[in-house]
């Protein structure tokens, strides 16, 4: 007998979605939308009218997203999405290693789409980072969100705020048909404050960009430093033009591989906010990743059926062979796995969800990594990896080995009645690595290493550590006077 | 091309290259580094306190063997005394001949050796004879599910026997890092939530166990094994090849391939793992017929034990656990899914 989808038991079944579940094209498609807004839902964090930057790449999984938001505001008012959407496009050309007529074709098409979806549209070059300012890398303090209760108020006085004539209802988040028609609104002029010809970057930059990432020795590390570079630039604009989130597209697959890259970068402590839906580690922009149950084989199978576009960039490790990242070394791993036990993915995605943002034993302000913003995690008492593991970062079999033996140690060692011997103040004039080196994380560390100098690095990364680690001296030396409030606040911002 | 000299005491020619930080040291020094860095390990965790009897696992394997030639010289440091408690599975044609290894270095350093029988313990279960109760079901073994459970509960017999109050096994940090990427893998969160830390300091009666080589690189224990000259037998158990631990190794070494530092990358992640309180499994009670630390009604190896008597000895695999509690056939089918009774590291 003929088969028909498992759902609505009358319709061709033209997809299979796990072992033996057979959907048809209309079927398949509520699940899809379904499992969208019911991610978005039930987490309730986009609040309505709220403006949200959808962080494009092209890929399948990002296009999906953008269409899914497309197709969700302009249904009928009861279903319908309630925030203010942007899309961001990052060109990653030079980092890539990409010609600029390569790149302007696709541009061009990048172009295209984007006058297709309607959103305001935010094109930038990632070698823009070299015009970012310090300040990107600092996590302001979000507004408070208030009590539990605060999501359905904000609905409800949403939904009656819609009811109210024009006139009144102009003051409230614009709604989204007077964002469409902004339609013919120009790319954003660069807020960053280096002259640029229409579009396109300052050729200093993207030459500084080429030469940065020639210089990262592995592909492990070029990887975690593009997005690294990628988050800060979406960052940078999502705060220029009033964004409180951003959405990026990460699949179930996706996440599932990044969770287990991440672990063996070291980054096993910050699990929980590079995979889980909501990661509030900048403060006021709250990157949120409403694809992360779909799985790559139904992304894929939605784009075709229901024509969704994109557009394929290569990437920074395409064609690379297997072994050339731990990145490709872990998805390949995973999906060979996954043929064996046809659980892998979705286990490990499942155990993602388990993972608590709590900082292990409460001590929530510590110092935040200069790259990831992640709560540090690295003490110099730790007994277990920081012992013998944690080697002068520039270590060659050349230098002389004294200043090779002992773990970097901090230039400015804590210590009120201590002589002015020491770097004072400017670190940066003694050993300006080791200073940004301290000021990471664990995995951060690591992937400094492959960088044989930090000069490479867009001025904002290395200016910013040179303030933090002025700050950090200022406070030493004024830490007897300071008052710490009871509650055990510390006075410093 | 001459070598160049020992970056450590500059005197002797340096005879290797540290894995993890290309330091070149003569063998003498490497040695010492790799020494004082267990020694680091036990004092900064406190592992084990002056007056302590340490029951080394000996297995006759590299990691142990190192360790117990460590401890030894550290024991006078320490304030230790060590007893060797090997643990004799019933693997014909390997453990025997490990045993014979075992034998060996407890004569040569003069340490009391006791040897613990799965025969004995467990009515006569040698893992030979749970390999072929459990061969031909279908599915994997899992051979290597029950050794574990089990070994662990004969080192713990094994060391009351000798009066031990802690126990040491020679667990390496790749093996730290194979077992956090099975973990993962296998979605075993009971294991995640235990696991990471230094050891069990004894939970519910059981004796305080660690694993002071826990940050050392295997490739490091084999270095200090060969320039020490120790003895040690060096072949892979005859079950080990349909272990799932073995996707974990061959994951850990390709990952090393691609980034040295990327077995100390994943002990560090291990460490720093927070999972939701609502992951964490419950606080154990004890095994209604031995008192032994559980989860629930039997620890786990009178559960493993349970299904082999009863010709079912996939019993207490996996997550169903059906049936287990009691004596007839098998009744409900909701159970919640297995916590393990011994952490296993």
């Amino acid at each position: 007998h003929e088969q028909k989808c498992v759902k609505c038991k009358e319709g061709p079944p033209v997809v299979v979605i796990r072992a033996g579940d057979a959907f048809c094209r209309d079927c398949f498609k509520a699940f899809y939308v379904h499992k969208f807004r019911a991610m978005l839902g039930k987490n309730r964090l986009i609040f309505p009218g709220e403006k949200v930057l959808l962080a494009w790449s092209g890929g399948p999984s990002s296009s999906s997203m953008v269409w899914q938001v497309l197709e969700g505001l302009s249904q009928d008012s009861a279903k319908r999405l309630r925030f203010v959407p942007g899309v961001i496009y990052v060109d990653e050309g030079a980092a890539c290693g990409q010609s600029a007529e390569d790149r302007a074709e696709t541009l061009a098409q990048v172009k295209l789409v984007l006058q297709t979806v309607g959103f305001p549209w935010h094109l930038v070059a990632l070698e823009e980072v070299f015009g970012l300012p310090p300040s990107v890398l600092c996590c302001s303090v979000p507004e408070p969100t208030g009590a539990e209760g605060a999501y359905k108020a904000a609905v409800d006085s949403f939904l009656r705020q819609q009811h109210v004539p024009q006139g009144e209802g102009a003051q409230d988040g614009s709604s989204p048909a007077q964002e469409q028609g902004q339609l013919c609104q120009p790319p954003m002029q660069k807020p960053l404050g280096l002259p640029s010809l229409a579009g396109s970057p300052a050729a200093a930059q993207t030459e500084a960009l080429s030469r940065l990432f020639h210089s990262v020795k592995t592909l492990t590390a070029k990887e975690e430093l593009l997005q690294t570079l990628r988050t800060h630039l979406i960052l940078h604009v999502a705060r220029a033009h009033g964004y409180s989130k951003v959405m990026t597209g990460e699949s179930c697959t996706r996440l599932a591989v990044k969770l287990m890259t991440n672990l063996a970068l070291g980054r096993g402590a910050f699990l929980a906010w590079d995979t889980g839906f909501s990661d509030e580690r900048h403060g006021d922009v709250v990157l949120v990743r409403p694809m992360r149950d779909h799985t790559l084989k139904e992304v894929a199978f939605y784009n075709r059926l229901f024509a969704v576009p994109s557009v394929f960039t290569p990437a920074i490790d395409t064609k690379a062979p297997e072994k050339a990242s731990i990145h490709r070394l872990m998805e390949a791993f995973l999906l060979r796995l996954q043929t064996q036990f046809p659980s892998t993915v979705s286990t490990v995605y499942r155990t993602s969800e388990k993972l608590a943002k709590a900082p292990r034993d409460g001590r929530a302000a510590g110092p935040r990594c200069l790259l990831c913003m992640c709560a540090l995690d690295v003490d110099d008492a730790d007994s277990a990896t920081a012992f013998g593991a944690q080697t002068s970062p520039h270590f060659s079999p050349m230098q002389p080995p004294a200043e090779a033996r002992p773990p970097p140690a901090p230039c400015c060692v804590p210590g009120v009645g201590r002589a002015q011997g020491c770097c004072r103040g400017a670190c940066g004039r003694e050993n300006p690595h080791v200073c940004v080196i301290e000021q990471l994380c664990y995995g951060c560390r690591v992937n400094m290493k492959d960088l044989p100098s930090l000069d490479p690095l867009p001025p904002y990364i290395l200016a910013e550590a040179q303030l933090r680690s002025q700050r950090a001296h200022v406070l030493q030396e004024v830490q007897e006077y300071l008052i710490v409030d009871s509650d055990g606040e510390a006075t410093e911002s | 091309m001459p070598a160049p000299p020992c970056t450590s005491c500059h005197t002797a020619r340096a005879a290797l290259r540290r894995p993890r930080s290309g330091h070149a040291l003569c063998g003498a020094c490497f040695c010492a580094t790799f020494e004082a860095e267990v020694l680091h390990t036990v004092l900064a965790g406190r592992l084990l306190p002056p007056g302590a009897v340490v029951a080394v696992g000996a297995s006759g394997g590299k990691d142990s063997t190192v360790l117990a030639h460590v401890l030894r010289e550290l024991a006078p440091r320490l304030d230790i005394s060590l007893q060797l408690v090997a643990v004799d599975e019933g693997i014909g044609g390997y453990r025997d001949a490990a045993l014979a290894a075992v034998q060996r270095q407890a004569a040569r350093w003069e340490l009391p050796l006791t040897v613990v029988a799965y025969a004995d313990l467990f009515g006569g279960w040698t893992m030979d004879a749970v390999a072929r109760s459990t061969a031909g079901l279908g599915r994997s073994r899992s051979c290597c599910t029950f050794c574990g459970v089990l070994r662990r509960r004969a080192l713990e017999e094994g060391a009351r026997l000798v009066g031990a109050t802690h126990i040491v096994t020679g667990h390496n940090a790749d093996d730290m890092a194979e077992t956090v990427l099975m973990n993962f893998l296998r979605g075993d969160t009971g294991r995640l939530a235990r696991g990471g830390g230094l050891g069990s300091p004894g939970e519910g009666g059981a004796l305080p166990r660690c694993r002071p080589l826990q940050f050392a690189s295997q490739k490091e224990v084999v270095l200090y094994a060969h320039f020490r000259r120790l003895d040690y037998f060096s072949e892979e158990c005859v079950y080990a090849p349909e272990a799932f631990r073995g996707h974990a190794r061959d994951l850990l070494k390709r990952l090393e391939a691609a980034r040295p530092s990327a077995v100390l990358d994943l002990v560090h992640s291990a460490e720093r793992l927070a999972l939701a309180p609502a992951a964490l499994p419950p606080r154990p009670g004890a095994c209604s017929r031995c008192g032994a630390l559980a989860s629930r009604a039997l620890c786990q190896a009178c559960a493993l034990l349970d299904g082999l008597n009863r010709g079912r000895p996939r019993l207490a695999i996996g997550k169903g656990r059906r049936g287990l509690d009691e004596e007839g056939p098998p009744g409900d089918r909701a159970r919640p899914p297995a916590s393990e009774a011994i952490p296993a590291f």
